[in-house]
């Protein structure tokens, strides 16, 4: 059965994102990618974390798991490890995932397991009314700001790059033909995917709106606004290690790239290696029949329900007679 | 140390002979004091007693920390060189424990040197075996062409372990074998120890014919035994319980579980098949706690292990399981605490927090083993009852069971059921509408793990109606608040008594101990020898801490004339605990929290005092260095 983006709507849950919010362009890449992808939704399970990004698996017909505030990794962690069949697809918002899952962030992509992380990009915390969020820039002053921002941005693609992620894009919330592309693309990944997805909050940043991304100040000579976002794929750019040799030049690259920002930003893929192995990979080199037999598919007993395990190995050196 | 009272154990365990051993060690990788008491026995023991009959010394500082323990005519085994060592000169002492030395040699007018302290000890006709360790570790390494000595002073624990065994005239053939089977994974390290160890033993012989009158000797046994640990006891009861999926922080006295079951990752089954447990050492506890909900909610058994400090970076993590009603078990070490306290120490200060760990109100269930037999069969049990009432299980332990190592006959768990409890598959499903928080009598919702076909269903934090989606109607808060709550009353009613509460004793006499945890053992055995003087009371022994089998306990405690509390903490919680549940009090506490273990001594002391109404109150237990 072929689904159709619209099959992964959840009708009965009302979406409750302010009217033009970019959480809806994320809904709606997401559907996009799962459909094109020929999934079917129990196949998925999307975790979340906390803020308005928290509630987008209620509105995509998967499993879904939205957990605590910075824990969406551990979580699906936990999933995937468990059963590695599952497409796993975790997001959530910036503060959730630079702030206070920081560690977590780091920490995931020390493993590369195969999934994917969509980080909602908007500069502020949007569910608590708009205090300033990890990539909020030093010396901004978003509308509910009593102050202007005292922190410096930590820069999410350049972390993921050092922190060992194996796929790093940034894509638009505006832009869903780009962001189902990077979607696509990051969920076939071999490896520890991550999505920097820009996004407006049009209720508290007033400052990188939909109209600031489209470059509605910055008009040519026939009047028409140019757009600050350009796609890397566009310029010739070519993220991916073919070769060990070249890993460290990409990242290289790739984390200048992610330096730009202001009047030319650069969305599309950063870097991609599948030479690494996977966490899975990893694991099945220690327990040569983890995918066809992971912890979720174990039998635990026999047929009479007896425990099955015998502990004779374990016994043996604690053996006194 | 630890190789040393292992393969101490071991040797008395092929003997025959039953032991209890406690491991006692510092926060620190090397330098201060660490020792193991061994007791051993040709009838089983169940703790530590303070009387030592033979005291093995690596270094100065433990003869002066342990000499008065040492009884007349047991015996001090100490390295030559350390004879002549100015006891107010040991580096390792701590400012506050040299002013009690000052205040004891004064005391006592002890002379300044090691010897002094000895000869004192003499005069008590406690026998002093004093080793050339250096000298026999120049002789190894002559026979053994190394020249570096430096290379092979770890042995002086082997050598140690020839003394003592000469001195106590055991088989020296199974003390040979127990070296072996400890350095069975090192190849020519074995056989290095095996001489060490004899010429040791040939050292003692020939030169201690001093008549130490203390003997081990073997009995023949005709059934299997271990010799484990706490820590090795959950880790087997574990995998037997299914779980297949660890993840932890490292953490005192938690992590060697882990280690223990990354290192046995894989098993065998009687079906055939091989299975496997994936263990995960993940950043901190709060991504140990998620990830295992995670795993659970997956569909594999999963659990995590940590201790205090641990636990309280999940507990935003358990509250979020009670809340999603996920099958999740967290093995709890307790230590010394608060904050890092006595890290590497014993306590079981943590009974009123595990019960209420959480913001709001959710179930959850606290079982308490009280010995090292039954972490084995509760570490399985717990996968059971996590699944069953779908709800996060605590098994809380602590750092006395978790490194005390103690001789038992080969579990016996052929018999043990796995239950999952009400679990569907994709073929329960199809055709029907399923909702994952179904409101149901019992208040338990059939189960699916996520990525099954026909089920589809959310999580969410927030209060949630059935299907999962986040909801803050009123009356749907009511009912799914009270669904989840109710589950609690099947726990209530369906665990078995035994699970509840154990009872020991003369549990009709008019005196009632009660107590739970680790200090089982010298409870048991001050009862043995209270009663062999007449004296009689009871034992209850609390299992199911949470929820608190509150009718059961009323009646085991109402008309005593003595309920006395004996647990490893300030507050007496448990006494507590009971109160709040049933309206009756504990007449008298013995608390100890010093951070060691209490000793079957000193638990006998305080219970004869309380019985013949020698006691206060409270009686506070101290002994142990």
């Amino acid at each position: 059965m072929v689904l159709k983006p619209s099959d992964f709507r959840v009708p009965e849950v009302y979406a409750d994102w302010c009217p033009g919010c970019g959480d809806f362009g994320i809904m709606n890449g997401l559907h996009m990618a799962f459909a094109d992808l020929g999934l079917e939704p129990h196949q998925i399970v999307m975790v979340s974390g906390i803020g308005c990004s928290g509630k987008e698996p209620h509105n995509v017909k998967a499993y879904g798991v939205h957990t605590l505030h910075g824990r969406t990794l551990p979580f699906a962690m936990g999933i995937k490890v468990a059963n590695p069949a599952l497409e796993v697809v975790a997001i959530g918002g910036d503060g959730d995932g630079l702030g206070i899952g920081a560690g977590h962030f780091v920490n995931a992509g020390r493993r590369n397991l195969d999934m994917t992380y969509i980080i909602h990009n908007n500069g502020v915390y949007g569910l608590t009314k708009g205090q300033a969020s990890p990539t909020l820039r030093l010396g901004l002053q978003t509308k509910a700001l009593p102050k202007p921002n005292i922190n410096e941005a930590v820069n999410s693609i350049q972390l993921a790059v050092v922190s060992g992620f194996t796929f790093v894009a940034r894509s638009y919330a505006y832009d869903v033909r780009h962001l189902r592309d990077t979607i696509k693309q990051a969920i076939q990944h071999k490896g520890l995917a991550f999505i920097d997805c820009l996004q407006p909050c049009p209720t508290y940043n007033n400052i990188t709106t939909k109209a600031w991304y489209a470059g509605e100040d910055r008009l040519d000579d026939a009047g028409k606004p140019q757009s600050r976002l350009y796609k890397l794929e566009q310029t010739g750019f070519n993220p991916e290690v073919h070769d060990w040799s070249e890993d460290l030049e990409k990242k290289i690259v790739a984390i200048s790239k992610a330096q730009e920002w202001g009047d030319r930003i650069p969305i599309g893929v950063f870097y991609k290696n599948e030479l690494e192995p996977t966490f899975e990979a990893r694991l099945k080199d220690r327990i040569p029949f983890y995918m066809e037999r992971p912890p979720a598919k174990q039998k635990l007993c026999d047929e009479n329900g007896l425990a099955h395990i015998d502990l004779s190995e374990f016994m043996e050196n604690l053996k006194t007679s | 140390m630890d190789t040393a009272a292992n393969v101490f154990g071991k040797a008395c365990g092929y003997g025959g002979l039953y032991v209890f051993g406690r491991r006692e060690y510092h926060s620190n990788i090397k330098g201060l004091h660490s020792y193991f008491h061994l007791r051993v026995s040709p009838q089983e023991v169940l703790a530590n007693i303070n009387d030592v009959n033979l005291l093995a010394a690596f270094d100065a500082e433990t003869v002066v920390r342990h000499i008065n323990e040492v009884v007349p005519e047991g015996g001090v085994i100490v390295d030559s060189k350390d004879l002549n060592t100015k006891v107010l000169d040991i580096r390792t002492f701590p400012p506050e424990f040299i002013e009690e030395i000052k205040k004891l040699m004064k005391e006592e007018n002890l002379g300044e040197t090691l010897n002094d302290w000895l000869n004192h000890a003499k005069q008590r006709n406690v026998h002093v075996f004093p080793v050339p360790y250096m000298d026999l570790l120049n002789q190894i390494g002559e026979k053994l062409g190394i020249a570096q000595i430096s290379k092979i002073t770890r042995m002086i624990n082997v050598l140690t372990i020839g003394v003592s065994f000469a001195l106590l005239k055991y088989d020296r053939k199974l003390a040979e074998n127990a070296v072996k089977a400890t350095f069975a994974a090192k190849g020519k390290i074995a056989d290095m120890n095996v001489l060490a160890l004899n010429m040791a033993y040939d050292y003692a012989e020939q030169n201690f014919k001093d008549d130490f009158k203390h003997r081990l000797t073997k009995v023949d046994v005709d059934e299997e035994r271990l010799f484990l640990t706490g820590n090795q006891a959950v880790a087997m009861g574990k995998v037997l319980g299914g779980c297949r999926v660890q993840t932890y922080y490292p953490i005192t006295p938690a992590a060697d579980e882990s280690e223990y079951l990354e290192a046995h990752q894989i098993m065998k089954t009687s079906s055939g098949e091989d299975e496997a447990i994936v263990v995960i050492q993940t950043e901190d506890e709060i991504a140990a706690i998620n990830s295992a909900s995670g795993a659970a909610l997956a569909g594999a058994r999963a659990a995590t292990a940590t201790s205090g400090p641990g636990f309280s970076l999940m507990v935003e993590g358990l509250s979020w399981a009670g809340n999603d009603e996920v099958p999740v078990v967290i093995t709890y070490y307790q230590r010394g605490a608060p904050a890092t306290g006595l890290p590497t120490r014993h306590a079981q200060g943590d009974l009123r927090f595990v019960i209420h760990a959480g913001h709001g109100e959710f179930p959850r269930i606290v079982l308490a083993s009280g010995d090292i037999q039954e972490c084995f069969y509760d570490a399985a049990k717990a996968f059971n009852l996590a699944e069953k009432y779908q709800m996060p299980v605590i098994h809380l332990l602590d750092k006395a069971m978790a490194n005390c190592s103690q001789t038992y006959k080969v579990f016996d768990y052929g018999k043990f059921k796995i239950d999952r409890g009400e679990l569907l598959t994709e073929k329960d499903l199809e055709g029907k509408e399923y909702k994952r928080f179904r409101f149901t009598e019992t208040g338990v919702s059939p189960r699916v793990p996520l990525g099954t076909r026909n089920g589809l269903h959310w999580y969410t934090g927030d209060e949630h109606n059935e299907t999962g989606h986040i909801s803050e109607e009123p009356f749907n808060r009511i009912k799914m608040l009270e669904k989840r709550m109710r589950k609690l009353e099947l726990v209530k009613k369906e665990v078995p008594d035994e699970d509840k509460l154990k009872f020991y004793g003369d549990t009709a006499s008019e005196n009632m101990v009660v107590s739970w945890g680790s200090p089982k053992g010298a409870i048991l055995e001050a009862l043995d020898m209270l009663k062999q003087e007449g004296l009689s009371l009871g034992f209850m022994q609390v299992r199911l801490i949470h929820p608190l089998p509150a009718e059961m306990v009323k009646k085991a405690l109402e008309g005593k004339k003595r309920v006395i509390d004996v647990e490893n903490n300030f507050l007496g919680q448990l006494g507590g605990v009971i109160k709040e549940a049933t309206g009756i009090a504990p007449t008298h506490h013995v608390l100890k929290y010093t951070g060691r273990p209490m000793t079957t001594t000193e638990v006998y002391d305080a219970l004869k005092a309380i019985l013949t109404d020698k006691a206060s109150e409270t009686e506070v237990l101290m002994f142990g260095s």
